[in-house]
């Protein structure tokens, strides 16, 4: 084979450049495009509004799974909070160059690439079995706040970081304690940018379902409490389409899961340029 | 309470939020390995990993057609998803021009977003009818690997994109100095100097790959058994143990359990491997 010249070399390289954002942005729009296509026609307020049936059937709508999907979204973030940006404001504030804080590092990037079942195993021993909150939406919540507690650490460390020395330094030349300085002018100044990362723990859950399958139990009923089984949206999609025919109704919930992720996702995207716009110059 | 009083323990308050998820961590660790113990005592541990018959009803507790299942879909993804992360990631931080990269990045972000059941039901409806054209039931190590390919694809092209970008400027400037062309550039030297990086990005697409349990169980066809060819149906690890855990008790369960602790101990290899990578990179960066 002749050995190409520099310039074909790069032609034919810029092609497959090109080609692979090409690819990438198809494989989006495909599942987007295909979601909502099949299942935009198949939605009304009947079916956001209706009982799923249960059983093996697929018919009715999807009712309980939105009620089941607001109080694990509530449940979960409410839990999470607290410890999710008290870590974050310990690892950005407090935290020395030491093995405490490599231990401590190590367990948050380690805990985010656990898979989800495994999470899911965890917590069918711990929640459902041995603290016998049974299959419910405690027990789900709780699995889903060990899953997304390095999400929620790493997104409010950023934005904690973010905040200029300034800030800080202002606060405490005013006579203000570290702890003043952090609670009064650090974390309202970062903010937007916790908040982007709790939005993107919602979004997480929404799409969340190994572990959830493992805890919640998956009942279609209406939950009463917090101790009752239930099912995610998502959830919901998996039994429709695993353990009925009724496809319409799976391509019509992912439609809806899709749609509740593109608002997600746009609040996110609005949210951060908000936050750059105020800590870097700009607004 | 004093301001000072405040202060003082805020600290330790903030510490133990901190200590969480090294606690979480290692109760998952504790408990799962607790749970399996069982299974390791009766069968054994080199039965149960290499033993090729999975009849749990029946005594049969070897896992090795699902270790073998999660790697042939994981390999698969991983030799579409590398080369094409990777033109993505090159795209994004070199050749593109601004406007064209507002757009690629927030479709990148959102295909992180999209749930894995969906990619599961778009796989099954649209994948697995392609696949069985060509042979088989369709439910195939192909189509786990091609949905897989999809869901790791974000993953390797935001690490490695930033990787490249972090590369220092002068590199650029030395190469396109000394008469490089682009491309060049790119191949010879971007590339390598973001090498530790892209390493990182792929390492963590390939946990993200093994531990994917939803969308595989929805697209594998899920028999348990050493695949021959790509058409043929499998099952992963994770989707081994979200098939069977609601039915499961006694040893069974305990079976399930030492899959996830192998699953777990897998992912801990890998993410180390990635940690390290990552960290090594940070380093050469910091010394040129």
């Amino acid at each position: 084979m002749p050995k190409m010249s520099a310039k074909s070399t790069q032609t034919l390289a810029k092609i497959f450049i090109w080609g692979s954002g090409f690819i990438t942005v198809l494989i989006l729009f495909l599942i987007i495009g295909y979601v909502l296509a099949r299942g935009l026609p198949q939605l009304s307020l009947s079916f956001l509004f209706s009982a799923p049936q249960g059983g093996t059937s697929g018919e009715g709508g999807i009712s309980t799974a939105i009620v089941s999907t607001i109080y694990i979204v509530m449940l979960t973030i409410a839990i999470l909070i607290i410890p999710g940006i008290g870590a974050a404001i310990y690892l950005s504030e407090y935290a020395k160059d030491n093995w405490l804080t490599r231990i401590i590092r190590y367990g948050v990037d380690t805990l985010a690439g656990v898979p989800s079942i495994v999470f899911g195993l965890f917590g069918f021993v711990i929640f459902v079995t041995a603290l016998q909150f049974r299959f419910s939406i405690l027990s789900g919540a709780l699995t889903l706040v060990c899953l997304l507690l390095p999400t929620l650490i790493r997104t409010s460390e950023e934005a904690i970081k973010a905040v200029p020395r300034s800030h800080r330094e202002a606060a405490l030349a005013l006579g203000s304690t570290k702890w003043q300085a952090i609670w009064h002018v650090v974390l309202p100044a970062a903010m937007p940018g916790i908040a982007t990362g709790i939005i993107l723990c919602i979004g997480r859950i929404v799409g969340e379902t190994a572990c959830l399958y493992v805890t919640m139990g998956g009942s279609s009923a209406m939950p009463t409490s917090l101790l009752s089984g239930g099912r995610t949206l998502s959830l919901h999609l998996f039994y429709l389409a695993t353990e009925t025919n009724a496809m319409s109704k799976a391509m019509a919930t992912a439609a809806v899961v899709i749609i509740v992720i593109l608002v997600i996702n746009t609040i996110i995207n609005w949210l951060t340029h908000r936050f750059q716009a105020r800590m870097y110059g700009g607004a | 309470m004093s301001r000072y009083f405040i202060d003082r323990n805020a600290k330790y308050l903030v510490l133990v939020c901190a200590s969480t998820s090294f606690i979480i961590l290692a109760a998952i660790a504790i408990f799962i390995l607790k749970e399996a113990l069982p299974a390791f005592q009766h069968v054994g541990f080199i039965h149960l990993l290499f033993g090729t018959t999975w009849r749990p009803t029946m005594g049969g507790f070897g896992i090795l057609p699902m270790i073998v299942g999660s790697l042939a879909v994981t390999l698969g993804a991983m030799i579409l998803a590398i080369p094409l992360g990777l033109g993505c990631a090159v795209l994004l931080a070199e050749v593109a021009p601004h406007r064209i990269r507002q757009f690629l990045r927030p479709a990148v972000e959102i295909l992180v977003g999209i749930p894995s059941v969906v990619y599961g039901l778009v796989g099954m409806l649209l994948i697995v009818p392609l696949i069985r054209e060509i042979g088989g039931t369709g439910y195939s190590v192909a189509a786990g690997a091609l949905v897989l390919t999809a869901m790791v694809l974000p993953t390797i092209i935001s690490i490695s994109e930033d990787s490249i970008r972090a590369v220092p400027r002068r590199y650029k400037e030395g190469a396109l100095a000394l008469g490089a062309t682009h491309w060049q550039t790119i191949w010879h030297v971007l590339i390598p100097a973001a090498r530790s990086g892209i390493t990182a990005g792929i390492i963590l697409g390939m946990g993200r790959a093994i531990g994917e349990a939803m969308a595989m169980i929805m697209v594998t066809g899920n028999a348990v058994q050493i695949p021959n060819s790509p058409l043929d149906p499998t099952r992963t690890l994770a989707g081994g143990i979200a098939v069977e855990i609601n039915y499961a008790s006694g040893l069974h369960e305990n079976a399930l359990f030492a899959i996830g602790v192998v699953l777990f101990i897998l992912i801990l290899a890998i993410n180390s491997i990635a940690i390290l990578a990552i960290r090594r990179g940070r380093h050469a960066q910091d010394v040129c």
